[in-house]
C-alpha cells in the first residue's frame, strides 16, 4: 500500500482548513492509512504550524528554507520532488496554489495526476475510484486512476468533511537538509492587494448576494434597496464582476473574498463551487432562484423558487413596513 | 443736367473706372470661389462610389417638395417660418444679385428689357424680400444670442460650437441686404435731387426707410453713399460666396444637390459597396468605414450640407437618454475633420482612423436606427447608412463590445441570439391550452401553405413574447388563413445583425431563410414583428409580398370577418405607440389606429410625439443586449409620455417595444398605473368568436392580459 | 480597443497557444443521454474553449507590441480544424493540427507529451494555454512545462514583456489579490479569463481563412513513442457520466409570494438577519 502524504498550506502560523479535509480524504482512500503531513516554509510560523499538526497527523515532515518563506510553487515543486518518495500518493488542495504546483509535480514524481476530485469511492487494487464534475458542475463523472506508480491528487476544498474524532500524537520530522539549494526560473516579486471598495464584505454579518440572475446593471439597485432595508451589504458572484456591474471587492468566492456572515441571501446565484468556496463559517443560507434545479438549493438552508426581480422589491417593501 | 443717374457700376472709384474695378473683383471672387469649391470636391473624388443618378424624375419631384417647397421646415414652427422667409427672400433676390454683379446692370433693368410691367413688379417684391430677410437676420441672431434654444447648444464633450461663425454670417447677410437697400435709397434720393423720375420704392421696405433717412443729405454725400453702398454690396457678396464653403452656410450652395441626390428608399441599408454584387465581396479588402475616405461622396456632401440646426439631435432618443450619440455632432465633427485634413491651402491628410479619433465606439453603438434624425432633417441628410458603415468597419477590425459578441456568436451557431436550440424554435405552439384550439403547422417541402407566418427569434423563444405568437396565430386562424410557420428551419431575420455591421453573418442568415421560405411554397408572408417585416420587405430580395399583422387585422375589420366585443373597462385610456420599423420606416400609421378605433368603447389618446415623430422605445434585436452608457432609459421617457397623455394602457405592435415598455414601466415606478399590451393580444382578447353553442367572448380562450383599473 | 498598436519593442516573441475545441457551455443544454452513461452529443455546438480564446487574444496583443508570431495548435481530429481557423481569423499567423489514431484517448499527460514533441520541433519563446477546459482538468500547461523543464505560472491575469529574456506576470490568488512574478523565457503560462477583452471574430474573417493551409502532424512527424500516449497509456480514465442523486438540500418555502415573504421575514428575524 502506497504511502499517503498531504501537503499543508498555511498562513501567519496557522494551518489552512484544508489540512483536516485532506486527512479525511486520505481515510477515504485507505481507512487504515496514517497520512503524513508535508509542510514547507520558514521560521517560527512554520514551526508553530508543524507543531499544531501533530495533534491530527501522526507524522509531520517539515521542510524549512528561507527561499520558501513565500510559497513559490516552482520552488516547492523542486523541494517535494526531492523529498517525497516516488510511488506515494500526495494529496493537495485544488486551489490557486494547488493548480500551480500539482500537475508539474506529478510529472517530476512520474506519477498519475488527477484534479478537482469531489469524492473518493475507494481503492480497488491499484485503481483508485474517484468522482469529478464537468461542464461547470452540470454533470458528474466516475473516474478510475491507475496509482500503481503513485499519484498526485488535487482535492476540491469543502468536499471532504473533516472527521470529528481524528486525533493523533504525532512527531515532527525535519526534512530540510534533503532539499538542497533551490532556484527557479520564476521569482516572486510582491503581492498586490485588491483595492478595498467602500464596503468590506468580509466583515459583514448579513449579506444580500446577487448573481447573473440580476440580469443587468440597473437592477443592482433592487438588491441595494433590500440591503438598506435589512441593514446589510450587497455582495456578488464572479459573473457580476466580470460584467462590471459591481467592483471586485464585492465578489464572494475562491477568486474573490472569503466571508463569514450570519445570514447569506443568495439571489439569482446558481451556486457554483467557486462561489461557495468563499462562504465560510456555516451561515444561514437563503437561496432565491428562478430555476428549481439550481445547485444552490443543495447547500442552502431555505429555498424559494421565484424571480428575484419581482420577489426582492416586494420583500423590501414588506420589511420597510415593519 | 443729368437725364439719369448713372449706374454705380459705371462710376469711378478713387480714379479706378468702375468696369475695371468690378471686373477685377468679380474675376478674383469667382476664381477664388471656383478654387475653393474644387478643393472641397477633392475628398469627394477620393470617396467611395454612390449610386445616385437613377430615377431623375422622382428626384426632381423631391427637389420641388423638399428644397423649393421647404417641406420639412414647418415641423419646428418658429425657426421653420423664419427659414422659409429667408429662403424665399434669397430666391427672389438671387435674380437681382446675379444680374447686378455679373452684368453690371440691375435686375429690374434686365426684366424691363422683356417687359416693363415685369420690371415694375419685380421692384417692390424685391424690396420687401430684402426687408424681410434683414428682419429675419435680426430675429435669428437674437434667438442665437438671447433665447438660445436648447438644440443649438453645444455640450463640452462635442467640442467647440460654431455660434460665433453663425452670427458672423447672419451679420454679413444683413449687411448685404442693408447695402442693397442703401443703393436703391441713395439712387432714389439722387433722382429726387436732380428732379428725375424716382425709382419706385415699396412703402415701409428697407430701401424706403433708408430713403427717408437720406432725405436731407447733400448730393455729393449721396453720390458717395451710392457708390460706397455698391462697393460694399459687391465685396460682401463675393466675400460671402467664398466664405460660405468654410462653414454651415455652405448649405446654401449644396442644399439643392443634397436634396437631389438624397436617398430614395426608406427602410433599406446601403450595400457594402455600391455596384458590387454580394458574391464578389470576397475581393473587398476592408468592410465599412474606418477612415474618412471610406465614406461615399454623397455622405461627404451630407457633411458639407449640414446647417447645424440641431433638429436631428433634438429628436434623437439616444441623445435624449444621455447616450454619447448626438447625430448633429456626428456630422459637424466629420465636417471639421474634412476641413482640417483637406484644407484650401496645404497638404491633404492621409486616412487616420475615425473610431478612437473624432468618434468614440459607444457613440456609434448607441444608435437604435430609429430614423428620427433622417425624418427631421430639412436637408435630407442621412445617418443610418453612415452608422451602419462605421459599425461594419469596427466589426471588420474585431472591435465589438463584449455584450454583443455573445448574441452574435449564438446567432452564428444557433440562428438566434439566445443560443437556444433550433429544434425548440416552435415550442411556443405546443402550449397545451393553445394547441387544443389552434394548430400551427410547420411548413417545408412536403407541407406547404398560402401564407407563411414569419415568427422571428424573440417571439419564438422569449416566454413573455410567445403570447404574441399565439395571439397572432389565433387571429390568422379566426380569419381563415391557410398558414404555417417555418419552425426549426427559421433563422433570425438578421435585421439587426445587418444594422450592427455584421454583414456576412446577415447574408448567411438571410440565405438560409430565403431557401426555407421558398420551400414553404408561401405566396404571402405575415409577421407580427416590424423588424422582420422590414427585413423581409427591404433586406431580402425576391420575396413574396409581406404584411404586418396590423394590416391584416385592419383589412379584416373592414371586411367584417373581425368583430370586436366592447372593452369591459370603459374608463381605461389607451395610447398607441408607433414602432419605428412599422411607423416611421414603413409609414404604417393608420391601420393599427383603425383597429383600435374599431373596438367599441375604447378610449384612445395620442401621445405628445406620435406617427413619424414617435419616440423610439429604445431599440430591438441586438440593441437589447448592448449595455449603453446613458443617464436614463429611452423606454422610460416613452412610458412617461403615455402617462402624461392620460393613458393607462400602452398598445404596442412590436415585441421589442413590448420588452422595453414593460421594463420601463417597472423602472419608472409606474406599475399599477400603466400597463402594456400588444395589438395582437388586445385583438385576441376582444375578438367576437362563435362556437357551436353560439357566441363566446375572446376572453374565455385568450391568454388574459390584466388591464388595471384606472387610477 | 485599438488593434493597431505600433510595435514598441522589436523583440519578436514566437508564441505557441495550445487550444481545444469543446461543446459551448452557453449554447448547449448539457444533459445525460438516454443510456445514462454519457452526455447527449447530438445537437451540440462546439467552439473554442473560452480560456484558450483569452490566451490567443493575449498572444496577439503581445506580438502587436513586441513583434513576433502566434501559432495555434490543437491535438484532435479534423473536426477540430474549425477552431484553428477561427483563431487564425482572429489574427494567429499559423495553425497546426496534431492528429493520429494513436493519440486518441490520451489523458492529460499524454496530451502534454504530444505537445512537448511539437514544441521541440520549433523555437518558441512563450507557450500559452488556458487555465482549464470544460472538464476542469487544469493540467496540460503545468505538465508541459515540467516535461520541457520550463518555468510555469498558472492563473495568469496580466503579462508584461520586460525584455527578450523575461516577463512580468501576475497570478490570480485568493481575495482578488494579485501575485506578481518575474519569469524567464522560454516559459509556459496558463491564462485566466478576464485577462483581456478578446476581439470579435466575424463570419467574414472566418470565410477569408477557409482555404488557408493547416499542416498536420502525427506520430512519425513528431517522433513520439506511441506507447507513451493514447488510450492504452492513459492512467486516468473516465468511466461514465451521471447526475448525482440530490441530497436533502434546502427547505423549499411554499405558498403564495406574500405568504413566503412573511415566512422569510420570520426566519430572518430569528437568525439575526434584520437590524
Amino acid at each position: 500500500m502506497a504511502r499517503i502524504f498531504a501537503y499543508i498550506e498555511h498562513k501567519a502560523g496557522v494551518a489552512d482548513d484544508s489540512a483536516a479535509e485532506l486527512l479525511a480524504a486520505a481515510k477515504a482512500i485507505d481507512p487504515a492509512a496514517s497520512p503524513t503531513a508535508v509542510v514547507t516554509g520558514w521560521g517560527a510560523d512554520l514551526d508553530s504550524v508543524c507543531n499544531a499538526l501533530t495533534t491530527s497527523y501522526t507524522e509531520v515532515w517539515k521542510i524549512a528554507a528561507e527561499s520558501l518563506a513565500y510559497p513559490n510553487a516552482e520552488l516547492i515543486r523542486k523541494a517535494l520532488a526531492k523529498v517525497v518518495p516516488h510511488g506515494s500518493i500526495l494529496l493537495i488542495p485544488h486551489d490557486h496554489f494547488g493548480v500551480d504546483l500539482a500537475p508539474g509535480l506529478a510529472i517530476k514524481l512520474d506519477s498519475t495526476f488527477v484534479s478537482d476530485v469531489v469524492a473518493i469511492e475507494g481503492l480497488d487494487g491499484a485503481s483508485l475510484k474517484i468522482v469529478r464534475q464537468e461542464y461547470g458542475g452540470q454533470v458528474s463523472t466516475h473516474v478510475r486512476c491507475d496509482v500503481s506508480s503513485g499519484a498526485v491528487i488535487n482535492l476540491r476544498p469543502g468536499s471532504f468533511k473533516p472527521q470529528e474524532n481524528a486525533s493523533a500524537n504525532g512527531t515532527v520530522v525535519d526534512k530540510s537538509s534533503e532539499v538542497g539549494a533551490l532556484s527557479s526560473g520564476r521569482r516572486y516579486l510582491e503581492t498586490v492587494v485588491a483595492e478595498s471598495g467602500d464596503v468590506d464584505i468580509s466583515k459583514q454579518a448579513v449579506l444580500v448576494s446577487i448573481g447573473r440572475g440580476i440580469q443587468e446593471k440597473d437592477n443592482v439597485s433592487i438588491a441595494q434597496d433590500l440591503a438598506d432595508a435589512m441593514g446589510a451589504a450587497v455582495s456578488c458572484s464572479r459573473p457580476v464582476v466580470d460584467a462590471k456591474w459591481l467592483e471586485k471587492s464585492r465578489q464572494v468566492g475562491s477568486s474573490g473574498q472569503t466571508v463569514k456572515p450570519k445570514v447569506y441571501m443568495a439571489c439569482g446565484i446558481s451556486g457554483s463551487f467557486q462561489h461557495l468556496a468563499g462562504l465560510k463559517g456555516n451561515p444561514f443560507i437563503i437561496a432565491i432562484n428562478k430555476n428549481p434545479k439550481a445547485p444552490i438549493f443543495q447547500v442552502a438552508d431555505v429555498g424559494i423558487v421565484d424571480d428575484i426581480l419581482e420577489f426582492l422589491p416586494e420583500l423590501t417593501t414588506k420589511i420597510r413596513e415593519l | 443736367m443729368l437725364d439719369s443717374i448713372p449706374s454705380a457700376a459705371q462710376a469711378a472709384y478713387w480714379s479706378i473706372p468702375g468696369p475695371v474695378l468690378f471686373s477685377v473683383i468679380a474675376f478674383i471672387g469667382l476664381a477664388c470661389f471656383a478654387f475653393i469649391v474644387a478643393k472641397r470636391l477633392t475628398p469627394l473624388i477620393r470617396g467611395e462610389r454612390d449610386i445616385r443618378f437613377d430615377r431623375p424624375l422622382l428626384r426632381l419631384e423631391r427637389v420641388f417638395k423638399y428644397w423649393f417647397g421647404q417641406w420639412k421646415h414647418p415641423r419646428f414652427r418658429t425657426a421653420g417660418t423664419i427659414h422659409i422667409l429667408i429662403f424665399a427672400g434669397f430666391l427672389i433676390l438671387a435674380f437681382q444679385a446675379f444680374s447686378l454683379l455679373i452684368l453690371g446692370i440691375s435686375g429690374d433693368a434686365v426684366l424691363s428689357r422683356f417687359s416693363e410691367t415685369a420690371g415694375h413688379l419685380y421692384g417692390p417684391v424685391k424690396d420687401y424680400a430684402a426687408t424681410i430677410v434683414f428682419a429675419c437676420m435680426v430675429i435669428a441672431a437674437t434667438r442665437r444670442i438671447v433665447f438660445r434654444p436648447a438644440r443649438y447648444e453645444v455640450p463640452a464633450k462635442f467640442g467647440k460650437g460654431h455660434k460665433a461663425d453663425a452670427i458672423f454670417l447672419l451679420a454679413l447677410i444683413a449687411t448685404l441686404m442693408a447695402s442693397e437697400g442703401l443703393i436703391e435709397a441713395s439712387k432714389a434720393a439722387l433722382q429726387t435731387h436732380h428732379g428725375l423720375p424716382v425709382e419706385f420704392l415699396a412703402v415701409f421696405s428697407l430701401p424706403w426707410m433708408m430713403n427717408h433717412a437720406l432725405a436731407s443729405t447733400s448730393p455729393s454725400t449721396l453720390w458717395n453713399v451710392y457708390r460706397g453702398a455698391y462697393l460694399i454690396d459687391v465685396l460682401t457678396f463675393y466675400f460671402l460666396l467664398c466664405y460660405r464653403p468654410f462653414g454651415i452656410q455652405f448649405h446654401v450652395e449644396t442644399s439643392l444637390f443634397n436634396v437631389y441626390f438624397a436617398k430614395l428608399d426608406r427602410g433599406t441599408v446601403k450595400p457594402v459597396r455600391w455596384g458590387l454584387d454580394q458574391d464578389n465581396l470576397d475581393n473587398v479588402k476592408s468592410f465599412g468605414v474606418k477612415t474618412f475616405e471610406d465614406f461615399t461622396w454623397k455622405h461627404m456632401l451630407d457633411f458639407y450640407s449640414c446647417a447645424d440646426c440641431g433638429r436631428c439631435s433634438d429628436q434623437c432618443p439616444a441623445n435624449a437618454a444621455g447616450r454619447p450619440l448626438s447625430p448633429r455632432f456626428l456630422t459637424t465633427k466629420a465636417r471639421d475633420y474634412s476641413f482640417q485634413h483637406y484644407p484650401i491651402f496645404g497638404a491633404t491628410g492621409n486616412g487616420t482612423p475615425l473610431i478612437g479619433g473624432i468618434f468614440s465606439e459607444d457613440e456609434i453603438w448607441s444608435c437604435t436606427t430609429c430614423g428620427a434624425c433622417e425624418e427631421e432633417c430639412p436637408l435630407l441628410i442621412e445617418y443610418i447608412d453612415k452608422i451602419v458603415d462605421l459599425r461594419r468597419g469596427m466589426v471588420d477590425d474585431g472591435n465589438v463590445p463584449k455584450s454583443l459578441q455573445k448574441p452574435l456568436k449564438a446567432l452564428e451557431s444557433r440562428g438566434n441570439p439566445y443560443g437556444k436550440m433550433e429544434k425548440k424554435r416552435a415550442e411556443w405552439t405546443k402550449l397545451a391550452d393553445f394547441q387544443k384550439t389552434c394548430d400551427v403547422p410547420v411548413l417545408s417541402g412536403s407541407k406547404t401553405a398560402d401564407t407563411l407566418y414569419f415568427v422571428d427569434s424573440i417571439t419564438s423563444y422569449d416566454d413573455r413574447m410567445q403570447s404574441i405568437g399565439r395571439a397572432t396565430a389565433k387571429i390568422l386562424d379566426h380569419v381563415g388563413t391557410n398558414f404555417g410557420i417555418l419552425g426549426a428551419a427559421e433563422k433570425d431575420s438578421g435585421h439587426e445583425v445587418r444594422r450592427f455591421g455584421e454583414e456576412t453573418l446577415f447574408m448567411a442568415l438571410r440565405d438560409d431563410n430565403v431557401e426555407a421560405i421558398k420551400a414553404s411554397g408561401a405566396q404571402r408572408i405575415v409577421t407580427a414583428d416590424p423588424h422582420a417585416y422590414n427585413a423581409l420587405k427591404h433586406d431580402y430580395k425576391d420575396m413574396p409580398p409581406v404584411e404586418h399583422i396590423s394590416q391584416t387585422i385592419a383589412r379584416e375589420v373592414k371586411s367584417g370577418k373581425i368583430k370586436f366585443n366592447p372593452v369591459e373597462d370603459a374608463d381605461s385610456v389607451y395610447a398607441y405607440h408607433d414602432p419605428c420599423y412599422l411607423g416611421r420606416h414603413n409609414q404604417v400609421y393608420d391601420e393599427p389606429r383603425e383597429v383600435l378605433d374599431a373596438i367599441p368603447g375604447l378610449k384612445r389618446v395620442e401621445m405628445e410625439r406620435s406617427r413619424d415623430r414617435a419616440l423610439c422605445c429604445g431599440g430591438g434585436g441586438l440593441m437589447l443586449f448592448y449595455e449603453p452608457k446613458e443617464e436614463q432609459r429611452i423606454g422610460v421617457l416613452r412610458a412617461k409620455m403615455a402617462a402624461d397623455a392620460g393613458a393607462n394602457v400602452i398598445v404596442t405592435a412590436c415585441p421589442f417595444c413590448m420588452v422595453n415598455m414593460e421594463d420601463a414601466i417597472k423602472v419608472a415606478g409606474l406599475e399599477g398605473k400603466l400597463t402594456a399590451i400588444d395589438l395582437t393580444e388586445l385583438v385576441d382578447k376582444q375578438l367576437v368568436r362563435e362556437n357551436s353553442n353560439g357566441v363566446v367572448t375572446g376572453e374565455q380562450i385568450a391568454e388574459t392580459r390584466q388591464v388595471p383599473a384606472p387610477v | 480597443m485599438d488593434v493597431r498598436t505600433e510595435i514598441i519593442w522589436e523583440i519578436n516573441v514566437e508564441i505557441l497557444v495550445c487550444v481545444r475545441r469543446v461543446p459551448d457551455t452557453a449554447e448547449n443544454e448539457i444533459e445525460l443521454n438516454s443510456a445514462g452513461n454519457d452526455i447527449e452529443r447530438d445537437d451540440l455546438v462546439y467552439s473554442i474553449n473560452e480560456w484558450d480564446n483569452y490566451a490567443v487574444e493575449e498572444a496577439l496583443q503581445i506580438v502587436a507590441k513586441a513583434g513576433g508570431n502566434v501559432t495555434v495548435v490543437t491535438v484532435g481530429s479534423e473536426d477540430d480544424e474549425e477552431v484553428l481557423r477561427r483563431e487564425m481569423a482572429m489574427g494567429a499567423n499559423h495553425g497546426v493540427l496534431i492528429t493520429d489514431d494513436a493519440f486518441n484517448g490520451s489523458d492529460g499527460k499524454g496530451i502534454a507529451t504530444i505537445l512537448k514533441a511539437y514544441v521541440q520541433k520549433g523555437k518558441f519563446d512563450l507557450i500559452l494555454t488556458g487555465v482549464q477546459a470544460e472538464d476542469g482538468g487544469a493540467q496540460v500547461g503545468g505538465m508541459l512545462a515540467a516535461l520541457l523543464d520550463y518555468p510555469f505560472a498558472s492563473l495568469v491575469n496580466s503579462v508584461e514583456v520586460v525584455d527578450a529574456k523575461k516577463l512580468k506576470v501576475s497570478r490570480e490568488i485568493a481575495g482578488g489579490n494579485r501575485e506578481m512574478n518575474e519569469i524567464d523565457l522560454p516559459c509556459v503560462l496558463s491564462i485566466q479569463t478576464g485577462i483581456n477583452e478578446p476581439r470579435y471574430v466575424g463570419m467574414r474573417g472566418i470565410r477569408q481563412v477557409a482555404s488557408l493551409e493547416i499542416p498536420t502532424f502525427g506520430t512519425s512527424e513528431l517522433g513520439v513513442d506511441a506507447s507513451s500516449v493514447g488510450g492504452a497509456a492513459a492512467k486516468v480514465k473516465r468511466v461514465d457520466y451521471f447526475v448525482p442523486a440530490l441530497g436533502k438540500g434546502a427547505e423549499m418555502l411554499q405558498g403564495s409570494r406574500e405568504e413566503i415573504i412573511d415566512n422569510l421575514i420570520g426566519l430572518l428575524k430569528a437568525k439575526g438577519g434584520l437590524k
